[in-house]
């Protein structure tokens, strides 16, 4: 019981973003109204809110990143934090204990917040429950389990275009199985509670029993996307060829890929989202990529509100109050 | 020595007794039952009343990390923590390191179990050279050294023919052969039982398959090669409705479970919970309720605690990295107990199961050298009181490895005396008195 409760503090307020699991619909949405605020950050002149000067952020990630990562670090700085990279390469195979000990190390150092990116599900929980009590953990993805700072910048995309949750449909194209941006995005869009999320893949990138998780699962991306209000595209990793998933990138956009055409299926004004890097021709037309119903770049420019604004909730929450009052 | 156990419940499964009465021990064997021989004066005398007495349990799988893995623990300690748990014979497997695949890790294993003296340690041959799965270990040779069986252990023996090959080859030598049975394609780097859990937590998962598909063809081979088969870790209800399919059918085999697939599922994992990664992972409620099942049937004649002591290090990493395995010796007995008073099996059935049934395919029950109480028999004795109840702490662990989800558990059920071969190996000194 306790652990559920790992990401929490004692009055109920985000201490770590592990997961979106077991958030409550007010937390996604305060976590969206914050981000709100700090979007115009980006457009003045002097891009900077000094909320967290003098705090220290560590970006610990050990599997390659650029966009997440240089979204979290603009996200630290604009918020006047000191920002650390740590590089860890991927060939040094980082083992728990490692891992571990160098928390330790990096806990001397009087820094506040760990973002941290790892291979294995899980890692991010590990983190949690380890570090000193002042130190902050922000899973920046975790092996195929959850990235929830892109889940919550993509309901933050999908608010700015639909206003409400409640009577959307959508869908999610792609390689569920390996994905943890799908993992949160359902977590996100279920306690959101909207009407109705459907998940559009051959069964080899569906995982066993995904129904559990409230979706309903298609095979058919033309019936999968019809009237549906948003489309989420997956990334579809090289490697899926080799582990007898996919036969080819040619089979899967030909069955699977978004085009110009199918997505006249899909509601007049859905948008056509992707959480990137992009591979044009495989997930997707250039045409759909590049064409009037594709957020996607505006979802690289929200990443960084919405990271400021979990942040700022995470790193400045005032001290807890004496109980008794 | 000479020893009395007086006024204790003794069950002895292997000629059904049950009832309170004495025990009089000499020579390390079991004298006499009930009254005294004329002129028998013990040495010792150990008030049992209240208690169960019953012969010493037998755990057929438990790994104690030496040789090899001597950071983690030792033969010494591990066996110290069995007398503690009323065990007094384990097997060892064979993926030591050395791997016993050669008479001399035999005897090493032998000799360090005999020094400590807790415990009788005894040892499963390789199956495979290496546990590699291709050529054939020296089965006989480990056979005459005294391995009580073949073994590839939790490595794959991927090649069919060569599995074909390595189970004639100990049918000829009347060697049974212990089967871990999964499938590592499908298992291929999985950590946890594709099901809810592992879509939810993105762990890559074990399909029920890896086990089934396995299970058919150990199987098929078994009964086309006549070998002496025992299907180890038994983790679902399927697989276990094929064993009972089998046995039904006529093919003599035998199977067991560790006890904590008995109670845990998938759903114990809950957010990465390292404690619960074992291998085979724990499965779903359903096949918690098969197992059961299979228990009460006899489908399932052996419970074991497959005990893995590991360091602290082990579990500290994310669920995929840690290392599986559950620090099993000191639950066993409580664990047993507990299934009876959730009324699956009756108390003398569970004790046969820790006792009787492994000796049997041990090969030490006709022998008297273990597993019975009968006179004449060796006397491996296990005393314990069915009423007490304890919480599992790291302090209340003996093993070097405090690596248990069961931590915090309030257990019924504590051993006070062990003795093995009439020696006592482990006594609570309230309870005795010279």
């Amino acid at each position: 019981m306790k652990q559920q409760n790992l990401q929490l503090d004692e009055q109920g307020r985000l201490r770590h973003l592990l997961t979106i699991e077991g958030l409550k619909r007010q937390q996604i949405i305060d976590i969206l109204d914050t981000a709100e605020s700090f979007i115009s950050v980006g457009d003045q002149q002097v891009r900077k809110v000094p909320l967290l000067r003098g705090k220290t952020v560590v970006n610990l990630f050990f599997e390659a990143s650029t966009r997440t990562l240089t979204t979290f670090e603009l996200a630290a700085k604009r918020l006047s934090a000191d920002v650390l990279k740590v590089n860890v390469s991927t060939s040094s195979a980082v083992k728990g204990e490692s891992l571990l000990d160098m928390l330790r190390n990096l806990e001397a150092m009087q820094c506040d917040m760990f973002v941290v990116r790892h291979n294995d599900s899980g890692a991010a929980h590990l983190i949690a429950q380890h570090v000193a009590p002042h130190i902050s953990v922000l899973n920046a993805g975790d092996g195929r389990h959850a990235h929830p700072t892109q889940a919550l910048l993509d309901m933050f995309t999908i608010r700015r275009h639909k206003k409400e949750f409640a009577p959307l449909t959508v869908a999610i194209v792609g390689d569920i199985m390996h994905s943890r941006v799908a993992r949160s995005q359902i977590h996100a869009l279920t306690t959101l509670g909207i009407s109705e999320l459907r998940v559009i893949a051959p069964k080899t990138l569906i995982p066993a029993q995904v129904e559990s998780l409230g979706v309903h699962v298609f095979h058919d991306l033309k019936a999968g996307i019809k009237d549906a209000d948003v489309i989420i595209m997956l990334r579809l990793q090289k490697e899926r060829m080799l582990g007898a998933l996919l036969p080819s990138e040619q089979e899967y956009f030909r069955t699977f890929g978004l085009t110009e055409e199918k997505l006249k299926l899909a509601k007049p004004d859905a948008i056509v989202m992707h959480p990137g890097p992009i591979n044009r021709g495989v997930e997707m037309d250039s045409e759909v990529v590049d064409g009037p119903q594709s957020v996607i770049l505006e979802q690289v420019s929200n990443g960084i509100a919405v990271r400021m604004a979990v942040m700022s909730m995470v790193l400045g929450r005032p001290p807890a109050e004496e109980s008794g009052g | 020595m000479r020893i009395s156990i007086q006024n204790g419940r003794v069950i002895n499964p292997a000629n059904n007794l049950d009832q309170v009465t004495d025990l009089h021990i000499a020579a390390g064997k079991v004298l006499a039952i009930g009254n005294a021989p004329e002129g028998f004066k013990p040495e010792r005398v150990i008030d049992a009343s209240q208690q169960v007495v019953c012969p010493g349990l037998i755990d057929i799988r438990a790994r104690l990390r030496e040789p090899g893995q001597e950071t983690k623990t030792t033969i010494a300690k591990e066996t110290l923590a069995a007398a503690h748990a009323g065990i007094t014979t384990l097997v060892c497997p064979p993926d030591t390191n050395p791997i016993i695949d050669t008479p001399a890790v035999v005897d090493l294993i032998h000799h360090r179990a005999e020094q400590a003296g807790y415990a009788r340690v005894l040892t499963l041959g390789a199956l495979t050279q290496d546990l590699e799965g291709t050529q054939l270990a020296e089965m006989y040779a480990l056979k005459k050294s005294g391995c009580v069986g073949a073994s590839n252990a939790l490595n794959p023996i991927k090649n069919t023919a060569v599995m074909r090959r390595a189970m004639e080859y100990a049918a000829s030598h009347d060697i049974i052969v212990y089967l871990h049975a999964e499938d590592p394609w499908l298992a291929n780097g999985g950590c946890a039982h594709e099901g809810a859990v592992s879509v939810r937590l993105g762990l890559p998962g074990i399909p029920e398959a890896a086990e089934t598909i396995a299970v058919a063809r150990e199987l098929q081979l078994t009964e086309q090669t006549g070998v002496r088969a025992h299907f180890c870790q038994l983790s679902s209800d399927r697989a276990v409705r094929k064993i009972a399919r089998a046995i039904h059918d006529g093919l003599s085999i035998t199977a067991d479970v560790a006890i904590h697939y008995l109670f845990l599922t998938e759903m114990d994992i809950g957010y990465f919970n390292t404690q619960c990664h074992v291998r085979p992972p724990l499965r779903t409620q359903r096949d918690r309720d098969g197992l059961r099942k299979a228990l009460a049937e006899g489908v399932i004649n052996i419970i074991c605690s497959d005990h893995q002591p590991h360091d602290d290090d082990a579990k500290l990493a994310p669920f995929p990295a840690s290392e599986p395995g559950i620090s099993g010796l000191e639950t066993l007995l409580p664990l047993t107990l507990r299934l009876v008073d959730e009324k699956v099996i009756g108390l003398s059935r569970a004790i046969a199961l820790l006792t009787q049934e492994p000796a049997r395919l041990l090969g030490l029950l006709e022998s008297g050298q273990g597993g019975t109480l009968a006179v004449g028999s060796r006397a491996d004795i296990c005393i314990f009181d069915p009423e007490q109840f304890w919480t599992l702490t790291p302090e209340t662990i003996n093993s070097e490895g405090i690596n248990t989800p069961f931590m915090g558990w309030d257990l019924k059920g504590r051993v006070t005396h062990t003795l093995m071969a009439g020696k006592v190996t482990y006594g609570n000194l309230h309870h005795t008195h010279d």
